[in-house]
């Protein structure tokens, strides 16, 4: 499992527009790059991270090799219900991790 | 003799000279179609408007491994008028999408920060997709000192 750091906060009003910001380490290795040996490293990226609040999709990104080491990310969703909020991160080499926050809303 | 072998060199020299101009000005025409192909692909047969759109980053950048930058979208995120998607493209980095953002009337608020690679120093640019299908850009010039990509 990879290191995944995300916050929000613990609670909010409901309708305020609230921040989230995720990051995750990962090398996000390009393709691009020469190793130690002087061959190519292998392409290993995350491809993707969305957020389910309450299992509803409310946002996602697409990620290409520009996108840096440790990838941060970080964009607003509207805290409409106290519940939780689920992000998934998918990526090369069947990467895969998911992390669940909760949230409540008054 | 001598002098025949003179002209004959400076010919060649001066030759050279509109050989390597043409390939750099060939060059810099490809990187701006090929960023240009890159943002047909995602907007289609659409006009993208300058406007709406801020893309924010910084103009000088030490590292090109890790440059900070948000986008803000001027809309404001109704269900009948919202900002779709936001996409970064850029000019001189070994592929031209950089990344891409898929928004909604729930995000509440258009702005979105991520961070990025540089290869070298290039003009970034950032498209949103409007809920009446409309694009707007808006793009930024970044001089990068310790470009990414090359170094291990």
């Amino acid at each position: 499992m990879a290191r995944a750091l995300i916050t929000l906060p613990a609670s909010a009003k409901r309708g305020e527009a609230i921040e989230i910001r995720t990051l995750i380490a990962h090398p996000m290795e390009t393709g691009y790059r020469p190793g130690e040996d002087g061959r190519i490293v292998p392409r290993d990226l995350i491809r993707r991270l969305s957020c389910h609040y309450n299992d509803e999709l409310v946002f996602s990104a697409e990620m290409f090799p520009a996108t840096s080491a440790n990838p941060f990310v970080s964009f607003y969703t509207l805290a409409l219900a106290s519940g939780t909020l689920r992000f998934t991160w998918e990526g090369d080499n069947g990467f895969l991790q998911t992390e669940s926050r909760s949230i409540s809303v008054t | 003799m001598n002098r025949t072998r003179r002209k004959i060199i400076h010919a060649g020299a001066s030759l050279g000279v509109i050989g390597w101009a043409r390939a750099v000005t060939a060059a810099e025409g490809g990187v701006e179609i090929a960023l240009a192909l890159a943002i047909k692909q995602y907007v289609g047969d659409a006009v993208v408007r300058a406007g709406k759109v801020k893309l924010d980053v910084a103009e000088l950048v030490e590292n090109g491994n890790t440059v900070p930058l948000s986008v803000a979208v001027d809309s404001p995120m109704t269900a009948t008028d919202h900002v779709k998607s936001i996409a970064i493209f850029n000019e001189r980095n070994p592929q031209r999408d950089v990344i891409r953002f898929a928004l909604g009337p729930r995000s509440g608020r258009a702005l979105v920060a991520t961070r990025i690679r540089l290869a070298t120093s290039q003009k970034l640019v950032a498209i949103a997709q409007l809920s009446d299908g409309s694009y707007w850009s808006h793009s930024a010039d970044v001089i990068v000192t310790l470009a990414a990509c090359v170094e291990s």
